[in-house]
C-alpha cells in the first residue's frame, strides 16, 4: 500500500480502518538464498537493496527480539559526512545522499531534517585541525563552512560566550547534516525490503552456523535449523558474540554509550551542537525534549545501562556549554551495546569463513551510516566484491597496517 | 560500579581508569610473531559473562588492578594487583 495524500484522504472518510499492517511478520521457511542476522537497521537496510538494486528477493533477516530493539532504537539519530580520512568520508557521504532522497525511495517519512551538525571549536589549534577536515569533507563532495564566533552567536545566543576557560571561536558546520526518525528507519527499510518478498523473522536467536565442508550452508535458531546460500551478520554489539559460534575472533571490544532526554521545552536548539572542549552533543527533537549524550562509559559491557561518572561528566559538559539548561529536567536516560573497534572505523568484509560475510565496528555512530552500509554490504553479498566506497572497510586492514583511526588513538577501542 | 582495591578498600568507579584485557607481550623471537602480535595488539574475546581486565587506581594508590567483572550485570566477581600471580 503506498502512502499518500490520497490515501490518508480515503482513509479519513472511512475512520481509518483500511490501513493494512506496515511490513510482514513472517515465519522462517528452510532455505533462502541470503540470510541476515540482526534486524537492526543495517540488516534490514542490507535486506532492501539486495531486493531493491541487486534483484535477491529471497531472503530472511533473522531478529533475536524485535527490530529495531538494538541501537537502531536507542541512539541519538544524528546524521552527518563529516569525517577526516579518504577511507570512511566518501562511504558517509554517499550516505547523507542516500539519507537525501530516502522518504521518495521508501515512500516512507523517515523524517530526515537536515537541520545542520556544527562542530564548535575553542583554540587556534583546533580550528585548523576544523579547517582541516572541512577540506577533506569539500574534497569528498561534502559541504562544509567554517564559521566564526559572531556566526555561531547568531546561531545559537544561549551558548555560554563569557567563557574564559574555553571560549567559543566558532565552529565547522555541515548544514546537509542533521536527524531522522530512528524508528521510522527500522520501518521504513522493513516495509520496502517486505514489499519486494524478504521475510522479517522476529524472535529468532542464531544459536549456531551449519556447515558443509568449509561452508556455512545454514543457521541454527531458536525457531529450528534454517538452510542458505550465504549468511550476513549485522549484528552491531553481539557481534564477537555470533562470530565465536564461527569460531572466530575480532578486532571489536562491546561497550554501552549512555543518551538522555529532557522535558519539552520551547525551540532552543535549532540543529546539532557538539562542544568541542569536552564531550557533550545536543540536539532538540520535535517534540521538545533535549536529546543529549556524550563519551562512552569506557569498560566492556552487554549490560545495555550506564554508571554515573559518565552521567556527571556529561552533564559538566552541558553546563560549561550552556548554563541556561541547567533547570530543565532529565526524563529518561539509556544506554545501547555498542561494536567499538580496534580503530575506531567499521568492517564490511567476507569473513574468512566461505559464504559468511560481515558487518560490524560501528561504534557509536552507525546511525547515520544506515544507507551506504546496507547498500555497500548488499554489494558485497551480490557480486562478491566490495563496493567503491568501502574498499578500505576490511576485516585485515588491522594484520595488513592500514587502519583507519580518525583519532590517530591506536588499537584502545574506549579511546577512539 | 564500585571497584574493590586490594590496597584502599571499595572504590568508587570515578576513581580508576580502564585499560582492557591482560594481554601478555608475545614472543618477538618466535617464527610466527607478526601473526602473534596482531592476535594480541588487535583481537578480543569480547564474552558476555565473567571478564578479565585490567584498571588503573588514579586517584587512589595508582595501583594497577587485575579485576574479574561480570560485563553482563557489572556485577564485580574479584580483584588482585596486576603484580600478583595470576
Ligand atoms: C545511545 C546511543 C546513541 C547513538 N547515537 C548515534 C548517533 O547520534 N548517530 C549515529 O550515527 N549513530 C549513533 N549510535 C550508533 C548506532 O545506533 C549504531 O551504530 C547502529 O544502530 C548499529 O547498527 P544496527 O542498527 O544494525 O544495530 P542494532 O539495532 O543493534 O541491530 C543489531 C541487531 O542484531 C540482533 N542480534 C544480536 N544477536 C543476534 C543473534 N544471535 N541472532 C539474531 N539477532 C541477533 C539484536 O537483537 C539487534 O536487534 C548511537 C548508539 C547508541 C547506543
Amino acid at each position: 500500500m503506498r502512502y499518500s495524500l490520497f490515501a490518508l484522504a480515503r482513509e479519513a472518510f472511512r475512520s481509518h480502518r483500511g490501513w493494512q499492517p506496515v511490513w510482514r511478520d513472517a515465519a522462517p521457511r528452510p532455505h533462502y538464498d541470503v540470510i541476515i542476522v540482526g534486524g537492526g537497521g543495517h540488516g534490514l537496510a542490507t535486506a532492501y537493496y539486495l531486493a531493491e538494486r541487486f534483484g535477491i528477493r529471497n531472503v530472511a533477516v533473522l531478529e533475536k527480539g524485535w527490530i529495531g530493539s538494538g541501537n537502531a532504537g536507542r541512539n541519538t539519530t544524528i546524521i552527518r559526512s563529516n569525517y577526516l580520512l579518504p577511507g570512511n568520508q566518501p562511504f558517509y557521504e554517499l550516505s547523507m545522499q542516500l539519507w537525501e532522497s530516502l522518504e521518495q525511495q521508501l515512500n516512507y517519512n523517515t523524517m530526515v531534517s537536515q537541520r545542520g551538525v556544527l562542530n564548535l571549536f575553542h583554540s587556534d589549534a583546533q580550528r585548523d585541525a576544523f579547517a582541516r577536515r572541512g577540506n577533506a569533507m569539500l574534497l569528498s563532495g561534502a559541504d562544509a563552512e567554517l564559521l566564526d564566533a559572531d556566526d555561531v552567536r547568531r546561531m545559537l545566543p544561549l551558548l555560554d560566550f563569557d567563557n574564559a576557560r574555553f571560549p567559543i571561536k566558532g565552529g565547522l558546520l555541515q548544514r546537509r547534516g542533521g536527524t531522522a526518525r530512528h524508528d521510522a528507519v527500522v520501518w521504513g527499510y522493513a516495509r520496502g525490503a517486505s514489499e519486494l518478498g524478504v521475510d522479517i523473522v522476529q524472535n529468532c536467536e542464531v544459536t549456531g552456523f551449519v556447515r558443509d565442508g568449509d561452508r556455512v550452508v545454514g543457521v541454527e535458531t531458536s525457531r529450528g535449523r534454517i538452510g542458505c546460500g550465504s549468511v550476513g551478520l549485522a549484528v552491531a554489539g553481539s557481534s564477537s558474540r555470533v562470530a565465536k559460534m564461527l569460531g572466530l575472533r575480532l578486532p571489536i571490544e562491546s561497550h554501552l554509550i549512555q543518551a538522555f532526554v529532557s522535558e519539552g521545552i520551547k525551540p532552543l536548539i535549532p540543529g546539532v551542537v557538539t562542544f568541542g572542549a569536552g564531550h557533550f552533543y545536543i540536539s532538540q527533537s520535535d517534540k521538545g525534549g533535549l536529546v543529549f549524550g556524550g563519551d562512552i562509559d569506557g569498560y566492556n559491557s552487554y549490560a545495555q545501562r550506564g554508571n554515573l561518572p559518565v552521567i556527571e561528566d556529561v552533564c559538566e559538559g552541558g553546563m560549561a556549554l550552556m548554563p541556561s539548561i541547567g533547570r530543565v529536567r532529565i526524563l529518561r536516560n539509556w544506554a545501547g551495546l555498542l561494536d567499538m573497534s580496534m580503530d575506531g572505523s567499521p568492517i564490511i568484509d567476507r569473513a574468512p569463513i566461505e559464504g559468511v560475510y560481515l558487518n560490524a565496528g560501528w561504534c557509536y555512530g552507525g546511525f547515520k551510516a544506515t544507507p551506504a552500509s546496507g547498500l555497500c554490504f548488499a554489494h558485497l553479498i551480490a557480486n562478491g566484491s566490495s563496493h567503491p566506497v568501502a574498499t578500505e572497510l576490511r576485516l585485515d586492514r588491522f594484520a595488513a597496517g592500514h587502519l583507519i583511526d580518525e583519532k590517530g588513538r591506536g588499537a584502545q577501542p574506549n579511546l577512539h | 560500579m564500585r571497584i574493590n582495591c586490594p590496597y584502599c578498600g571499595e572504590r568508587d568507579l570515578g576513581e580508576f581508569v580502564y585499560f582492557g584485557d591482560p594481554v601478555p607481550r608475545p614472543d618477538p623471537s618466535a617464527a610466527d610473531a607478526a601473526q602473534r602480535f596482531h592476535d594480541s595488539v588487535y583481537l578480543r574475546d569480547n564474552p558476555a559473562g565473567p571478564h578479565q581486565e585490567l584498571w588503573y587506581h588514579a586517584y587512589g594508590c595508582r595501583g594497577w588492578l587485575r579485576v574479574t567483572r561480570d560485563t553482563r550485570t557489572h556485577a564485580m566477581l574479584g580483584s588482585a594487583f596486576a603484580s600478583d600471580p595470576a
